[in-house]
């Protein structure tokens, strides 16, 4: 690599910290000029947006390696997934992606319902792609608004912190929470869009895009932004998907792969939407492409909004869905039902399914094994973040720390989903 | 309420072939498969919710992975995820590892399965593959303890490098095992 070349006998050294795994100290040199700095970024270090570590060794400003640690709040949810019946584990979903927590839900949701072979009511499935629109903004407005404030402009983080109150709002109308939402059932979503959300949410779709307009004048031009973001953080398309990456770091390198498109779940080969995609996989094409796939997502919704069919809310399957409350303290059936559900006591099929949606960072999978008891065998969870973070180190070596952070803040590396 | 699993008579099974395309997708995957390592290689193939599933054993899990990437007609780049598993049960067949593999250029996904006793619990790495299987195989040892030969730092990733067991055994309940006011017969596992 051309940074070890230059530095010569430098790379030895870091070599031998290598060895020594991390945290040691290193020897100095009698020559200044070859001493390198070991600097600790993170886990608590305010950029880092979340809990983990890089060790870097810096020379001078320059990033020579960097070492990461992960898993300071790995919560053991795939170990905790087997001890828990299938409804309760949408609560686990929900922290791991806490921006948009509804695309988890949901993804956790279908894939049980793959399992146990329900088709949802074309209602509820435009319903979840609605929520899901709004969850992958509200991941986006995120990620972007903090790229602003890592490169030192807090206005815009600002603007759209308010728009993300207000879709929060929203989800408030539909589920009752705000972050961890445990939206919607296995058979559909728990209750209708009520008139109060149908109509907040209209008045969100008019005055979003005028919000959104101004934060892309504020950046998308701005010689400031645009001087700090160019050309940092690159990573080719071969490399890209050598690492895993998938989501609006992948289509920024210039990969069209969208499991919406790929693998169309919950209609939406209904809709008419576009997917961007950018040539060099650096900061500001991650940036332009989050910053595009907000628009898409907005158009989705208003597809899916003014094409709303009429019926049901959820699948009927008593067996798996839970009845009305009013219901249960009246009728017999919904009463065993209710007990059966929460007790965990439903049939579940011997078998295997593995079904990924489109999450916010990425390609979000559900792997899981079930040998017809009341948990699942094993569940595995393919987190988007987990797996392209390891590219973060080749990504930064001979950068500069403060483009080092701000290809951290762009790739949005969620710390609940890093270590689930 | 219909098994979608369940089998069908095998004239059934060849309409539906001849019909679906994702069936039709998994036939020829599974053909090219068998001409490039042979039909014997394979012990299990299934079809499970229109994913194709083979078994096969761990001396050719590398070989059969290369080949795959390499592959000039079905191209699988990317490998989606992989995962340890556990089956006490299974004697001398306890550990498994459960690869996903995916085709993006004709969208066909592969699911590869090894399974390997427990007192050998070693596996070759595909971080020569794939860049990606660096943090796949550290989570898969940290949980299940299995060895990857050739990885370049095979190091616990999410719990404390001081743990002295692999937690996702099934030898180790959630639950505290001294305790006796929850019982199996009633709560599961």
């Amino acid at each position: 690599m051309a940074v070890n070349d230059t530095l010569g006998g430098t790379h030895k050294i870091i070599q031998e910290a290598h060895e020594q795994q991390n945290n040691q100290l290193i020897p100095t040199l009698n020559d200044f000029s070859q001493e390198l700095t070991t600097l600790n970024l993170g886990p608590t270090h305010p950029a880092t947006h979340g809990i983990f570590q890089n060790i870097l060794q810096m020379d001078g400003e320059r990033i020579v390696s960097g070492v990461p640690t992960i898993g300071y709040i790995h919560r053991a949810f795939e170990k905790l997934a087997e001890r828990k019946p299938f409804y309760q584990i949408t609560t686990l979903t929900d922290r791991m992606n806490y921006c948009s927590s509804p695309i988890n839900n949901m993804g956790w949701h279908m894939t049980v319902e793959k399992l146990l072979g329900i088709t949802v009511p074309k209602r509820a499935q435009y319903m979840r792609v609605i929520l899901m629109e709004l969850a992958r903004i509200t991941d986006h407005l995120i990620c972007n608004g903090i790229l602003g404030v890592d490169t030192g402009a807090f206005t815009g983080f600002l603007y759209l912190m308010e728009e993300r109150e207000k879709v929060y709002e929203i989800y408030e109308e539909v589920c009752g929470a705000r972050l961890t939402t445990n939206m919607g059932r296995v058979g559909g979503m728990e209750r209708d869009f009520s008139p109060v959300a149908l109509e907040k949410l209209r008045k969100w779709l008019k005055e979003f895009p005028a919000v959104m307009r101004e934060f892309e004048a504020l950046f998308n031009r701005n010689r400031i932004f645009v001087d700090r973001v160019v050309d940092v953080g690159g990573i080719s398309a071969e490399k890209a998907l050598n690492y895993g990456f998938t989501g609006p770091n992948l289509r920024a390198a210039g990969v069209d792969y969208d499991v919406r498109v790929m693998n169309p779940y919950s209609s939406y080969q209904d809709f008419d939407f576009e997917i961007p995609v950018g040539t060099k996989g650096d900061t500001y094409d991650r940036f332009m492409v989050r910053n595009e796939e907000i628009w898409q997502s907005l158009r989705i919704i208003n597809q899916a909004l003014d094409n709303l069919p009429e019926g049901p809310f959820h699948a009927d399957a008593p067996h798996y869905y839970l009845p009305p409350k009013q219901a249960v303290y009246k009728n017999m059936e919904a009463l065993i039902y209710h007990f059966k559900i929460i007790m965990g006591e439903i049939e579940a099929p011997v078998g295997e399914v593995y079904h990924s949606v489109e999450g916010g960072n990425g390609e979000l999978g559900f792997y899981l094994i079930s040998d017809g008891g009341r948990t699942p065998y094993r569940l595995h969870f393919r987190r988007p973040c987990f797996i392209y973070y390891q590219a973060y180190t080749e990504m930064v070596v001979g950068q500069s720390l403060s483009d080092a952070i701000v290809t951290l803040s762009s790739m949005n590396v969620i710390a609940g989903e890093l270590d689930a | 309420m219909a098994d979608p699993t369940k089998e069908e008579s095998p004239a059934a099974q060849e309409t539906a072939a001849t019909q679906d395309p994702a069936a039709q997708q998994n036939a020829h995957a599974l053909a090219l498969l068998h001409r490039l390592f042979g039909e014997s290689t394979f012990t299990d193939v299934e079809e499970p919710y229109g994913l194709l599933t083979v078994t096969t054993k761990r001396e050719h899990i590398h070989k059969i992975i290369a080949g795959l990437q390499q592959d000039e007609e079905l191209k699988f780049h990317f490998l989606t995820t992989m995962c340890g598993i556990n089956y006490p049960e299974n004697l001398n067949q306890e550990l498994g590892m459960i690869y996903h593999l995916h085709s993006l250029i004709h969208n066909v996904r592969l699911r590869i399965k090894i399974f390997f006793p427990l007192a050998d619990p070693v596996v070759p790495t595909l971080t020569d593959l794939y860049a990606t299987a660096n943090w796949m195989e550290r989570e898969a040892y940290d949980f299940y303890g299995i060895i990857f030969t050739g990885h370049p730092n095979l190091r616990r990733i999410l719990n404390v490098e001081d743990m002295d067991y692999h937690p996702m055994r099934k030898q180790y309940p959630v639950e505290d095992g001294t305790r006796e006011d929850k019982t199996d017969l009633f709560f599961g596992r």
